[in-house]
């Protein structure tokens, strides 16, 4: 297979029919998919589908950063999603993809964070967001990060009294959003540069590079996965790559 | 008197009522629960007389004795290799049932199979306790080369055959690739040009999509002249494809 998807790609074709520098076309973004959450998105590409949802919560700030807010990101691999997900405690993927999702949106500083807090050293709002794919055709970090990033911008405060949160009334109010980290992963594979990989392209790949990025060009988070290394070169291309094709994910969320 | 719930070719779940009364029997996907016949799985309902079957809409490979299925392999033994089949059992190939050639003791066997190799090889013994047996002594049996692997519902496998092969010999035919199709659900392809390959691609999960429904001989035509922009000709032999 490995071999086929190479020889293939010599022929400037990969298994799909696309190129070897070509998205999925068929993109889809819905926003408020989930009623008990205060956000929520779905994100469809291709075949992969992504839900994305946002709990908020008051919580005490830590203590090295008291008048901010906190923001925790989790993925859950859903069994039914791909067969080789197992249910139970979360596995390497799943806190790996959990974690790329969180650094491209703490690292872009996409949330001002100071105004999140309520009371300092008292009082922070907690933005926790959870990750499922419903269906893992490839590229799950892709699609994980641009949910996450939808759910946020659906994402409306419930009312708080200083004592209690009242979920079943929501503000109008959003969250201090102010940039739009995209995440885009580049799989290497002999000497092509895949993106959006497939599963059975990601599952040969020899090298993966996730790489964020706000709509300034700014980088903000990259993520190195795969057995084989990356030469100086290989990072320049896949970040130039990413950068290209985040401007085209960027286009499918509101701005 | 006994009563019918269904009707011929209704789509039922499992659990679901088929009959009451015992003048029905089950037969294959169905079973008695008192004096009821409930589904057993998800398929079309076939009446043969008294006889109330089954045609399964999805399932998971069942290893059977003398199908010829491609296999994965997924380990390398002291004494042959353990493949993969797309199903709940993995099989083994014996050295002495995988070449006719002589093999040492010490030989390295992952020179004739490696891990990861697909092979199209034949069951010939499968236990009560679904012990899988191999062999690679049988005509049309060998290590497939380069190419794609697609996996499809096993029990749509007959429709991608066709009668006596005549959908995957129209699909060879329109696409110029070389197909082999296994009873567990995975075909592998091969095309000298990538787009004709993946045309044989789609066509193969387009009849894997509308197996269920009639007439898809003329539609698979439809599509592939569509696709390749050349006239198909559909085998003589085919009519539709009806199955047991």
């Amino acid at each position: 297979m490995r071999n086929h998807i190479i020889s293939l790609l010599d022929k400037g074709m990969r298994l799909d029919g696309r190129k070897a520098d070509e998205y999925r076309k068929d993109i889809k973004v819905e926003y408020g998919v989930a009623k008990l959450a205060e956000g929520s998105a779905r994100v469809t590409i291709g075949k992969t589908e992504v839900i994305a949802g946002v709990k908020m919560e008051v919580m005490d700030p830590f203590s090295d950063t008291p008048d901010e807010g906190v923001i925790m990101v989790g993925e859950e691999l859903l069994p039914l999603s791909n067969p080789a997900f197992e249910a139970g405690p979360p596995s390497i993927e799943a806190i790996e993809l959990g974690r790329v999702v969180d650094r491209g949106i703490r690292e872009s500083h996409a949330l001002e964070m100071n105004k999140l807090c309520i009371i300092s050293g008292e009082k922070v709002w907690a933005v926790s967001i959870d990750i499922c794919p419903i269906n893992d055709a490839g590229n799950l970090f892709d699609a994980s990060a641009l949910a996450a990033i939808a759910a946020l911008q659906d994402t409306k405060l419930p009312e708080y009294d200083g004592k209690k949160i009242d979920y079943k009334k929501l503000t109008d109010k959003k969250l201090p959003l102010v940039a739009l980290p995209i995440g885009v992963t580049v799989i290497k594979l002999g000497k092509h540069y895949i993106v959006d990989p497939l599963y059975d392209e990601q599952k040969v790949a020899d090298a993966r590079l996730t790489v964020a990025s706000t709509a300034d060009g700014m980088l903000c988070a990259l993520q190195k996965g795969g057995v084989e290394p990356l030469t100086a070169e290989d990072i320049t291309k896949i970040v130039q790559l990413g950068l290209e094709k985040a401007k085209f994910l960027r286009e499918k969320v509101k701005q | 008197m006994g009563k019918l719930l269904v009707q011929e070719k209704e789509i039922v779940v499992p659990g679901q009522q088929v009959a009451e009364g015992m003048d029905y029997v089950p037969g294959y996907g169905t079973y008695r629960e008192g004096e009821n016949i409930l589904a057993g799985r998800l398929g079309l309902v076939a009446i043969e007389g008294r006889m109330l079957k089954l045609i399964p809409l999805a399932g998971r490979y069942i290893p059977k004795r003398n199908d010829t299925v491609i296999g994965r392999v997924i380990d390398v033994t002291m004494s042959g290799w353990r493949m993969d089949l797309n199903s709940a059992y993995s099989a083994l190939l014996n050295v002495k049932d995988a070449t006719n050639e002589f093999i040492p003791k010490s030989a390295d066997l992952t020179q004739l199979f490696n891990f990861g190799d697909y092979v199209v090889t034949k069951i010939i013994n499968v236990t009560p306790q679904f012990l899988v047996d191999l062999t690679m002594k049988a005509p049309g049996l060998y290590k497939l080369p380069e190419g794609r692997i697609i996996s499809v519902t096993p029990v749509k496998i007959p429709r991608v055959i066709g009668k006596r092969g005549s959908m995957v010999s129209m699909i060879k035919n329109a696409t110029g690739c070389q197909i082999t199709v296994g009873q567990n659900g995975l075909v592998w392809v091969h095309g000298r040009e990538p787009a004709m390959e993946l045309i044989a691609d789609k066509t193969i999960r387009m009849i894997e999509e509308q197996a269920h429904t009639s007439g898809l001989t003329e539609r698979v035509k439809a599509f592939l002249e569509e696709q390749t922009g050349k006239t198909v000709e559909v085998p003589r032999e085919d009519e539709e494809y009806q199955e047991v």
